[in-house]
């Protein structure tokens, strides 16, 4: 098993801290992983991306150009990493703010509308477990124990008292996913 | 009264402290340098703290200062004896550290790492010679270079024009908040040799306080450079030096 | 089972220099390695170990009190990016002049000048060749994972103190910024005043009555005792050379195309072998674990029964040179590098290998 994964979005969105929590959760279940992040200024404001690589096996190359998964967060995103999406790969986006919608007709395509599980949570900063909630249930490669195990581990002791929160938007997100196109 | 009376111990009036070493100094005839390291030996024979203290010498003449003291040393880069100092200090907090620095090592390419141990508060003392004078190298302008002083790189006199001012370094260092002890002295008359022995004295106790850095300027004539006798250059950095460098305690945070 | 944490390659060198027994890090801000010294602080070793870490007023002010700190036979180390190394090159110099350990790592960014803070390889010139005036060489180490990052510290001082000599860790941007799973070996405490004094008499750790002083000094001005010195320094090369080569090998069995590269280089270059060996073309890769002592011996060994020899780096060629000095005219050598940020894929290289090796 070897899963490829961009998360693409605004800075603020929570797109690093949701690839490290994946990729913890892949820890938890003894795979390998890769957290690869774009930094520098171009982090500042701007569009933030994680690579997030998760295998059975050791990981060569932490540097890929075509991804099994997609999940973008914002149009410059969806525009930047539609097309690197391996044929019959995935792409997850969230439709607000989108106004050019994917076209793809040879990949898997879901949205899901991470605003509206933050706001029924009344916590913004959970949207980025509706997203990843999202993902577990199109691409379930890490069970949501060993989730729990990854978010206990990433989340700072002092903020544990969120882990539960956490764990319910994930669970939100996964019944709040919607089928696009499916091939 | 014979020669052995003489050489009783009870008739001992002088002798060479114990941890100056009997290598041959390699420094000119009446240059000030002698005479501040058998001061550092004194203190240091004084206080007890030979296995107590490192000591980190310059790029200047006194490079080899460890030849003629018998204490463990360090040989810094040019300018860099308060970084080294600072790590030896910081990872030995027992110890008693302290730098041995020329003008052009300290007040030029060593600006940036004097005032910074003197900003963190290092618990370190420096020795700072300043004799207006690149030694080693010749005799050329140093920062401290009096306006008008003739050295091999300004043969027509210092010309603040051309070559910018006298840097007062104890003075800006007295402005930080990490300085505890800032003096400045010289070794040309007896009395003046036992006020700088005092000075190093309080700068080394001052250093194991935890109180910041102490600093003793001690400001000296190299003869050889200025191109003048022992005599003259003592008479010359009494009339010319001090009017810009003048002698006593800047800053004593404990008085 | 060890403690396995997800943490990026410069988080991996902080936790592991306070996990084995690490004395001292003196260090200044620069991308992409700031994250040592901020992981440092965070941690607060000093009240727990008692190593001692402090933010210096420039690289050159690190290095010096590093120099300072390995002076005293302490453990101590620096991290910075290429524009600070070049800072450091004075006292690395020194450092290894006056034959003391230390640990400095090179999270290296692009170059010259001022460059880019985007991953490079750039510096291999400047630390495997240069780093300073000087006959001397730094032991150079090339680690292509953030296990690698938290494993090579510890060995890094092994080498550093069973040499005498500086040792560099030649990281890169991807390597310090990439989180990996990075699992926790034993902790080594600190070495005591005693062990110290034991294992290194030669530092000036305060002259008792007992024995000489100790002087650290690069000063020579006899012209036959700096000789010497140099001399002896190139007999310590030539046993570093014999014993401390290190280098890794993938597919290279039955392989009639080889490629070396280093660091994250070599990660992405098993891609590549990959993915030629999916199309039959019979590919293999060495990675250089040392980049000084430079595994000469051993491309030059593989190069008699290769079609050809690429070497892959993000430069413009720098470690092609050592490779063509390894190969000494065996086989064809060739060169593919990315610069100022950019990052090679798997596809790329493939596509240049075949472009050099006239396969198109």
């Amino acid at each position: 098993m070897k899963e490829e994964i961009i998360i693409a979005g605004f800075g603020g969105q929570g797109v690093l801290s949701m690839g490290k929590i994946l990729a913890y959760s892949a820890i938890m279940q003894d795979m390998e992983v890769t957290w690869m992040p774009s930094y520098g200024p171009e982090m500042r404001g701007g569009t933030a991306n994680v690579c997030v690589i998760i295998s059975d096996r050791k990981i060569g190359s932490p540097i890929v150009t075509r991804y099994d998964t997609a999940i973008v967060l914002n149009q410059q995103s969806l525009d930047k990493f539609e097309h690197s999406v391996k044929p019959g790969g995935t792409l997850i986006y969230d439709p607000s703010g989108i106004s050019d919608h994917p076209t793809r007709k040879d990949i898997n395509i879901y949205r899901i509308n991470a605003i509206d599980v933050a706001a029924k949570l009344g916590n913004s900063k959970v949207y980025n477990m509706g997203v990843l909630g999202g993902f577990l249930k199109v691409k379930p490669i890490v069970s949501l124990e060993n989730v729990e195990k990854g978010l206990a581990k990433s989340i700072p002791s002092r903020y544990s008292d969120l882990i539960a929160l956490n764990r319910e938007a994930i669970t939100e997100g996964m019944s709040s996913i919607e089928e696009i196109n499916i091939i | 009264m014979t020669i052995e009376d003489i050489k009783k111990p009870e008739n001992l009036v002088y002798r060479k402290p114990s941890l100056l070493t009997d290598n041959v100094m390699h420094y000119c005839p009446g240059c000030s340098h002698g005479t501040v390291h058998k001061i550092i030996a004194e203190v240091i024979e004084e206080m007890g703290i030979q296995e107590d203290t490192i000591g980190i010498c310059p790029v200047g003449c006194s490079v080899f200062a460890y030849n003629y003291i018998d204490i463990d040393w360090q040989e810094a880069a040019h300018g860099r004896a308060p970084a080294l100092a600072t790590a030896t200090k910081r990872l030995n907090p027992d110890k008693y550290v302290f730098t041995y620095q020329g003008d052009g090592d300290l007040a030029s390419i060593g600006t940036a790492e004097i005032i910074h141990a003197c900003s963190r508060g290092e618990n370190i003392a420096v020795i700072f010679i300043n004799n207006g004078i690149y030694g080693m190298t010749g005799g050329q302008m140093a920062p401290t270079t009096l306006i008008g002083m003739k050295t091999a790189t300004t043969p027509y006199g210092r010309d603040p024009k051309l070559n910018g001012f006298p840097l007062v370094i104890a003075d800006m260092i007295a402005q930080l908040d990490g300085t505890a002890y800032i003096t400045r002295q010289s070794v040309h008359t007896a009395a003046a040799v036992r006020k700088t022995r005092n000075a190093i004295r309080k700068a080394f106790e001052y250093s194991s306080k935890g109180i910041g850095l102490s600093f003793v300027e001690v400001v000296s004539t190299c003869n050889s450079g200025w191109k003048m006798t022992p005599v003259q250059a003592n008479k010359w950095m009494t009339e010319n030096m001090f009017a810009k460098y003048p002698v006593g305690d800047i800053k004593d945070i404990l008085k | 089972m060890a403690e396995k944490i997800l943490m990026k390659g410069n988080e991996a060198i902080a936790i592991s220099a306070i996990r084995n027994g690490v004395d001292g890090y003196f260090g200044y801000p620069i991308t992409p390695q700031s994250e040592v010294m901020e992981t440092l602080m965070k941690e607060k070793p000093w009240e727990t170990t008692g190593m001692v870490v402090l933010q210096a007023e420039s690289e050159t002010s690190s290095i010096n009190m590093v120099y300072g700190g390995a002076g005293c036979g302490k453990k101590v180390m620096t991290s910075s990016s290429s524009p600070g190394v070049s800072l450091m090159c004075e006292g690395l110099s020194y450092i290894a002049g006056s034959e003391l350990p230390c640990v400095v790592v090179d999270v290296m960014r692009g170059g010259p000048g001022l460059g880019t803070i985007q991953p490079s390889q750039s510096d291999y010139n400047q630390i495997v060749k240069g780093s300073g005036h000087g006959d001397f060489h730094n032991i150079v180490i090339a680690p292509a994972s953030a296990q690698d990052m938290y494993d090579f510290l510890d060995w890094g001082f092994e080498l550093a103190f069973k040499y005498r000599n500086p040792v560099v860790i030649l990281s890169d941007g991807i390597i310090g910024q990439m989180m990996e799973k990075v699992e926790l070996r034993p902790v080594k405490p600190r070495r005591t005043r005693e062990e110290i004094i034991r294992d290194c008499p030669w530092a000036v750790t305060g002259k008792p009555a007992s024995r000489q002083r100790n002087i650290i000094t690069s000063l020579s001005l006899d012209a036959d005792v700096q000789e010497e010195f140099n001399r002896k320094l190139q007999r310590k090369y030539a046993a570093i050379e014999e014993n401390e080569v290190k280098y890794d090998v993938y597919m290279t069995g039955d392989a009639e195309y080889l490629f070396v590269a280093f660091g994250c280089s070599s990660r992405i270059c098993e891609a590549v072998v990959d993915i030629l060996r999916s199309e039959g073309i019979k590919a293999g890769l060495l990675r250089p674990i040392t980049l000084y002592p430079f595994p000469y011996k051993e491309i030059g060994g593989l190069a008699a029964g290769m079609k050809s020899i690429m070497s892959i780096e993000l430069n413009l060629g720098q470690m092609v040179d050592d490779v063509r000095l390894a190969v000494n005219g065996a086989c064809p050598v060739g060169f593919y590098g990315r610069q100022g940020g950019n990052i090679y894929t798997p596809e790329e290289i493939v596509e240049q290998f075949k472009k050099f090796n006239n396969l198109v």
